[in-house]
């Protein structure tokens, strides 16, 4: 039976961890290609490694950091921030990157999806849309950019369809309405746009507690979830939550 | 000498990577026929469009893999890698596959017993009904998780090693003699896929 996905995210700047996971063992927040490694060793289906540094040098940075992360990372590998081109696509995947994740980019000119997909294949390119609900709730919910600090006008759910017309592999839905708030994913919003689709919906966003990764996989029917720092508090890692969700019903890669 | 057969399809990083990490010493990318009919193990790594093996044809390496199987030399495909070995699919009707196994491959279908089939298949499935005798698969447990993505899929026939269930059984792992496929991905598939290239390797 097809398993529903713990993904693990590391959001990184200028080759650190900056926030997100931490292991209660480490004090500095880590380097990110050990951090990988050890949520892979602790249970993780996947690592997202999103990178928020913006500076050229910090490319570089990155890039060894990929490298480091992937050379003994045998689980899938997504690597996001800043990839504005096909290039930028190709140096990330030569560096060791199974997926690369797309914001603003692909906002900003849409054929950067295909052009990513025709050399990686489709199942290579993660569209993340950062998301705001509008008065109206789910339905006129707003695809934001910036860190979600600029209003692009889309409409979450046209900009999804349009994503997986144009040749996304997955969809990475961050709402921001619940993001750091530890209460829960935006399960309306994230099953609106699994029903709008047809490529798995990764759910992130609010997560707190095993309870929220059930509802979502549940009521939300995302594929997969995102955990960031959700292991700061009382889950200890991939294995302890999804040991959890097995015992809620879920269907998760266990043991692992 | 094993020779992983670079056509233009995805990324080949991370398989040799994984044949590198596992202590393969003599790993070459290679777009020649004569390297191929050289080597003692090939692999035919893939992620992508069936229709990126057309460039196997033209490279005349469609052939150099027959005379390589022929010759006793051990073949493993993965993800594409494995469809290849059937006759061909609907992916790219126009483009032949090896032959080696009979069948064609297929679009997962949108719809099952009613309910609407997501596609492509991406995430952790499990291992159904391995073949005991299966040498790729030694000491891999029914019901081990790996990783797939794809969104057509191989039929069960005799070759098959162990099937995997979304929409119905399909072929994950065949083995026929020194012929061998997978459809998941052994280098992003944890433990288990680490377990299959090393016995791929042993061979």
């Amino acid at each position: 039976m097809l398993t529903k996905r713990i993904i693990a995210c590391l959001d990184v700047r200028a080759g650190r961890v900056v926030k997100g996971i931490q292991f209660v063992d480490i004090v500095d927040a880590g380097d990110p290609a050990e951090l990988a490694h050890r949520h892979a060793a602790a249970g993780a289906d996947e690592i997202v490694l999103l990178d928020i540094t913006a500076t050229h040098e910090g490319r570089a940075t990155l890039l060894d950091t990929v490298k480091r992360a992937a050379a003994r990372l045998f689980v899938p590998f997504t690597v996001g921030g800043g990839i504005r081109s096909a290039e930028e696509a190709e140096a990330v995947f030569t560096a060791g990157a199974d997926k690369v994740s797309i914001n603003s980019a692909a906002i900003a000119r849409p054929a950067l999806i295909a052009e990513i997909g025709a050399s990686f294949g489709a199942q290579a390119v993660i569209v993340a849309i950062d998301a705001r609900r509008g008065a109206r709730g789910v339905e006129d919910a707003e695809v934001y950019v910036s860190g979600g600090r600029k209003p692009t006008g889309l409409r979450v759910l046209d900009w999804a369809r349009e994503a997986e017309a144009r040749g996304a592999g997955e969809i990475l839905l961050t709402s921001m309405d619940t993001d750091g708030t530890r209460a829960g994913f935006d399960c309306e919003l994230t099953a609106a746009v699994s029903a709008a689709v047809q490529i798995p919906v990764i759910a992130s966003g609010g997560a707190g507690t095993a309870a929220h990764f059930a509802e979502v996989f549940g009521r939300g029917k995302a594929d997969a979830a995102l955990a960031a720092s959700i292991f700061h508090f009382g889950v200890t890692d991939s294995r302890a939550l999804k040991s959890e969700l097995a015992r809620a019903g879920v269907s998760v890669r266990l043991p692992c | 000498m094993i020779a992983v057969i670079d056509y233009k399809a995805g990324n080949l990083t991370s398989v040799v990577k994984a044949l590198h990490y596992l202590g393969a010493r003599e790993v070459v990318v290679t777009q020649s026929p004569d390297v191929v009919l050289a080597a003692e193990k090939v692999v035919l790594p893939g992620v992508g469009h069936f229709q990126a093996t057309h460039l196997l044809g033209e490279l005349a390496l469609t052939e150099a893999v027959r005379a390589s199987i022929a010759q006793g030399a051990w073949f493993l495909g993965i993800c594409v890698g494995l469809q290849w070995l059937f006759e061909g699919s609907t992916e790219a009707p126009a483009t032949p596959g090896l032959g080696a196994l009979a069948g064609m491959c297929e679009r997962f279908p949108a719809v099952v017993d009613g309910a609407e089939l997501k596609s492509p298949h991406v995430g952790w499935n499990s291992l159904e009904l391995l073949r005991h005798d299966s040498r790729l698969l030694r000491g891999v447990g029914d019901g081990g998780f790996v990783y797939f993505t794809h969104s057509w899929r191989a039929p069960v026939v005799d070759a098959t090693a162990a099937v995997t269930n979304y929409g119905g059984a399909f072929t994950a792992a065949v083995e026929r003699d020194n012929v061998m496929g997978v459809q998941f991905h052994p280098e992003k598939s944890a433990e288990v896929g680490l377990r299959v290239l090393q016995n791929f390797l042993e061979l």
